[in-house]
C-alpha cells in the first residue's frame, strides 16, 4: 500500500491530532533550534552561549520569545499599515504549510489506527513544497516594501531577486529525483530510496538543492536580505514586538522545512541508515520518527557550520554564482540524467550505459583542464606588477626582512 | 445557489460552500485591482485572485495544473512587482488626471462593449454537460496524462512558443541593454587605483564622518589631526543636495596654552 492509500483510510479526527502534532513539532523544533544554534555557533567561536535560564540554558528562547511579545509594537508613519500587518502572517503562516505533504514516519499505530506521520499525501508533494515557498517569500518582499523606508526596501528587493534566482536551480535540482523516482509525491519518492539513497545516486543534484536551500532560507552566506553589516536589519529593520517574532519563527520553521525536504528527497526519509533496516520496526514503527528527526538536526547543524564558517557573499558574486555556475551545471546534469535513464530502460546493454558515462566523465574532466589554463592565463595577465615604495614607512614584505636580515648580520 | 449545485450534478457539499466564499473574494478582488490606486496594491490583489483560481482548479481535481498555476503566477506577480518598483516609483499613485481628450468615453464604451460580447458568450455556453474521456485521460494519473500529451502530441507547439519566447528574451535585453563606454570600475579596479594613485592617503578608504555630542554627525566633516575639516568624510549625495554642516560650531574650542 502506498501511503496515499494509506492516508485516505483516516478518519476526520486523525487528521486533526496529526495536523496538531505537526504543529506542535513545528514549534517545538523551532525553539530548540534557536537555542542549538546559539550554542553551536558558540562552541564555534569558544563562547558558551545561553547557559543561565533552565538546564543548559534551554528555556533560553521561550525567555526570548516572551520578552518580544512584550515589547513595544510600532508601525512606522510612513508604512503601508495594511501590507505592513499582512506580510509577518504571510511569512508565519506558509512556513508552516510545506510540512502537510512531509513524510514523518512509516506505517505506525496512532491512537488504535494503522497510519503514517503525513498529512496528506499528493501527487505534485513537492511542487506544492515549492509553491508555498514562493508564496511565502512574498512575505519578505511586502515587509521590505510597505516599510516606507531605506533599507527595508533594499532587502526586500534583494529578497526577490534572490528567489527567482535561486528557485530555478532549485526546481532543476529536484527534476532529477522526478525522473528516477517517477514520481513527484513525496511518499512515494522516499519509498524509491529503499535501497539507494538519491544522495548517493544523484549526487550532483543533492549538492545544487543543499546550496539553493541555504540561497532559498536567506541564511549566511547567502543572507544577503537582512545583511545587517549593509542593510542594518535588511527586510525587518522596521519591525518590532509580535512581528517581528513571526519573521524570526518563519525563518527557523524555513530551516527545518527545507531540511526536512532534503531529508525526504535526497536521505531517504524516514528509512534507516544502510545496515540498520531492522530499527524501522523498533517501537511499532516509531522509531522512523528518530531516524527522520536525526537526518533533519544533521542538515540543520550543517546550517549552523555554514553560518560559523564563511563570510556572506558580495551580492555580485551571489547572482553570479547562481545564473552562471548553478543554472548551467544543473541543466547539463538533467541532460546526462535523462538520457542514462532512457538508456537503462529502453534496455540498453550494459556497455553503452558504461561507455556514455565514461564519456561524460571525459568530456567534464577535458573541459575542466581546459577551463583551469584559461583561468591561469587570465591571471597571468592580470598580475599587478610591483607597487612603488611608499612615501612612509611601513612594515617590510616578509620576503624582504629574511634578506635584510642575513645583510644585518653579515655585517 | 442550491439550484446551480444540483444542476451540475456531481458538485459535492464542501467544494460548493467553497465556491461560494472563495468566489465572491475574487471577484472582489479582481474588482479591486482595476479600482486601487497604488499599482503595488493592484499587483497583491491579482496574485490573490490567482490563488483563488488555483484553490479551484484544485477542487476540481486539475492539481497539477492548481499548483503550476501558484508557481507561476507568485513568480510572475513577483516580476510585475519589481517592474512597478523600477518603472513606477515606490509608492506613486494614480492620477486621475484625463491627459488624452476623450479618451474616458471611448474606454468605457469599449469595455462596455466588451463586457456584452463575453457575457453574452458565456451566457450561451452549456453548463451541467458530462464531461467525456475525463476518466480516460487520467487513468494513468493527471501528471503522467499531461506529460505524455505535452511530451508527444504537443512537443512541436511547445518547441515553437518557446523559442519565439527565447527570442522575445535575447531581444528585450539586446534592446534595453546600452554597451557601456567604458569598462566598469570593479572593487579590484578600485583597490589598485587606490594604490596606484598619487597619494596614499586614502588607501585605506575614506575618512569617517565626524564624531560630535552635539550633533548626528553623518553630515558634519570629521576634522583630520591638523584641525581642518576633512570633507572627503562627507557622503557625495548630502555634499551635492547641499545637506553638508559646517563642523565649526561642533568644535572644542582650543584655548592657546600661554607659556609662562
Amino acid at each position: 500500500m502506498t501511503n496515499a492509500e494509506i492516508i485516505a483510510t483516516d478518519p476526520g479526527w486523525i487528521i486533526l491530532v496529526k495536523g496538531l502534532l505537526i504543529f506542535v513539532v513545528c514549534v517545538l523544533a523551532t525553539l530548540m533550534s534557536v537555542w542549538g544554534e546559539r550554542r553551536l555557533v558558540a562552541r564555534m567561536q569558544q563562547r558558551l552561549g545561553p547557559n543561565r535560564v533552565g538546564p543548559f540554558g534551554l528555556v533560553q528562547a521561550l525567555a526570548d520569545g516572551v520578552k518580544l511579545a512584550l515589547k513595544e509594537d510600532l508601525i512606522p508613519k510612513a508604512a503601508d499599515r495594511i501590507v505592513f500587518v499582512i506580510a509577518p502572517i504571510i511569512s508565519a503562516t506558509t512556513c508552516f504549510m510545506s510540512f502537510a505533504v512531509i513524510p514523518l514516519s512509516g506505517k505506525v499505530n496512532l491512537f488504535g489506527h494503522e497510519t503514517v506521520m503525513q498529512l496528506t499525501d499528493i501527487p505534485v508533494g513537492v511542487l506544492y513544497v515549492l509553491a508555498i515557498a514562493s508564496v511565502g517569500v512574498y512575505g519578505i518582499v511586502l515587509a521590505g516594501w510597505s516599510s516606507g523606508s531605506t533599507y527595508p526596501l533594499l532587502g526586500g528587493l534583494r529578497s526577490s531577486a534572490q528567489v527567482i534566482s535561486y528557485e530555478v536551480a532549485m526546481g532543476l535540482s529536484l527534476v532529477a529525483v522526478f525522473i528516477y523516482s517517477g514520481s513527484m509525491s513525496t511518499g512515494e519518492i522516499v519509498a524509491a530510496q529503499n535501497q539507494w539513497w538519491f544522495c548517493v545516486t544523484l549526487f550532483p543534484s543533492f549538492v545544487i538543492y543543499a546550496i539553493s536551500m541555504v540561497g532559498e532560507t536567506n541564511r549566511a552566506p547567502f543572507d544577503l536580505a537582512e545583511a545587517e553589516g549593509e542593510l542594518v536589519g535588511g527586510f525587518h529593520t522596521e519591525y518590532s514586538s509580535l512581528k517581528f517574532a513571526l519573521f524570526f519563527l518563519a525563518e527557523y520553521v524555513n530551516i527545518v522545512a527545507v531540511s526536512a525536504l532534503a531529508t525526504t528527497l535526497f536521505l531517504g526519509g524516514y528509512h534507516a541508515l544502510p545496515g540498520l533496516g531492522f530499527t524501522e520496526s523498533w517501537l511499532g514503527g516509531w522509531f522512523t520518527v528518530i531516524w527522520f528527526l536525526a537526518k533533519v538536526v544533521f542538515f540543520f547543524f550543517i546550517f549552523v557550520w555554514l553560518r560559523g564558517t564563511l563570510p556572506r557573499l558580495r551580492y555580485d558574486q551571489f547572482m553570479k554564482f547562481g545564473w552562471k555556475v548553478l543554472i548551467p551545471f544543473s541543466l547539463l546534469w538533467i541532460l546526462i540524467v535523462a538520457t542514462l535513464r532512457v538508456l537503462s530502460q529502453q534496455g540498453a546493454p550494459r556497455a553503452v550505459v558504461l561507455g556514455f558515462s565514461f564519456g561524460v566523465v571525459l568530456l567534464v574532466l577535458a573541459g575542466s583542464s581546459l577551463f583551469e589554463s584559461a583561468k591561469k592565463r587570465r591571471e597571468r595577465e592580470d598580475a599587478i606588477g610591483e607597487v612603488s615604495a611608499p612615501s612612509f614607512p611601513v612594515p617590510a614584505i616578509p620576503g624582504k626582512i629574511t634578506r635584510n636580515r642575513t645583510e644585518q648580520l653579515n655585517g | 445557489m442550491d439550484s446551480l449545485a444540483l444542476e451540475v450534478g456531481r458538485t459535492l457539499a464542501p467544494e460548493a460552500i467553497m465556491f461560494w466564499i472563495l468566489a465572491p473574494l475574487a471577484v472582489v478582488s479582481a474588482l479591486g485591482m482595476l479600482f486601487v490606486k497604488k499599482a503595488v496594491h493592484s499587483a497583491l490583489l491579482l496574485a490573490w485572485v490567482m490563488i483563488t483560481l488555483a484553490i479551484f482548479y484544485i477542487a476540481q481535481g486539475a492539481l497539477f495544473l492548481g499548483i503550476v498555476q501558484i508557481i507561476v503566477y507568485t513568480g510572475a506577480v513577483m516580476m510585475l512587482f519589481l517592474f512597478i518598483l523600477m518603472l513606477v516609483g515606490v509608492d506613486s499613485s494614480d492620477s486621475l488626471v484625463e491627459n488624452i481628450r476623450g479618451q474616458r468615453p471611448a474606454s468605457i464604451t469599449a469595455a462596455i462593449g466588451l463586457g456584452g460580447l463575453l457575457v453574452s458568450l458565456i451566457a450561451r455556453s452549456n453548463l451541467g454537460v458530462e464531461a467525456i474521456g475525463l476518466q480516460d485521460a487520467n487513468s494513468n494519473g493527471n501528471v503522467q496524462g499531461i506529460a505524455s500529451e505535452l511530451f508527444t502530441k504537443y512537443v512541436w507547439a511547445f518547441e515553437v512558443v518557446s523559442a519565439l519566447l527565447i527570442t522575445a528574451a535575447l531581444g528585450a535585453m539586446v534592446l534595453a541593454h546600452s554597451t557601456s563606454t567604458k569598462s566598469r570600475t570593479a572593487q579590484r579596479d578600485q583597490s589598485i587605483a587606490r594604490f596606484r594613485g598619487a597619494s596614499l592617503a586614502t588607501a585605506a578608504g575614506l575618512p569617517g564622518s565626524g564624531v560630535y555630542a552635539l550633533h548626528n554627525a553623518v553630515d558634519v566633516p570629521a576634522l583630520l589631526p591638523d584641525g581642518t575639516p576633512a570633507p572627503l568624510s562627507v557622503s557625495a549625495t548630502l555634499d551635492a543636495r547641499g545637506d553638508m554642516l559646517s563642523s565649526k560650531p561642533f568644535e572644542l574650542e582650543v584655548k592657546e596654552v600661554e607659556e609662562d
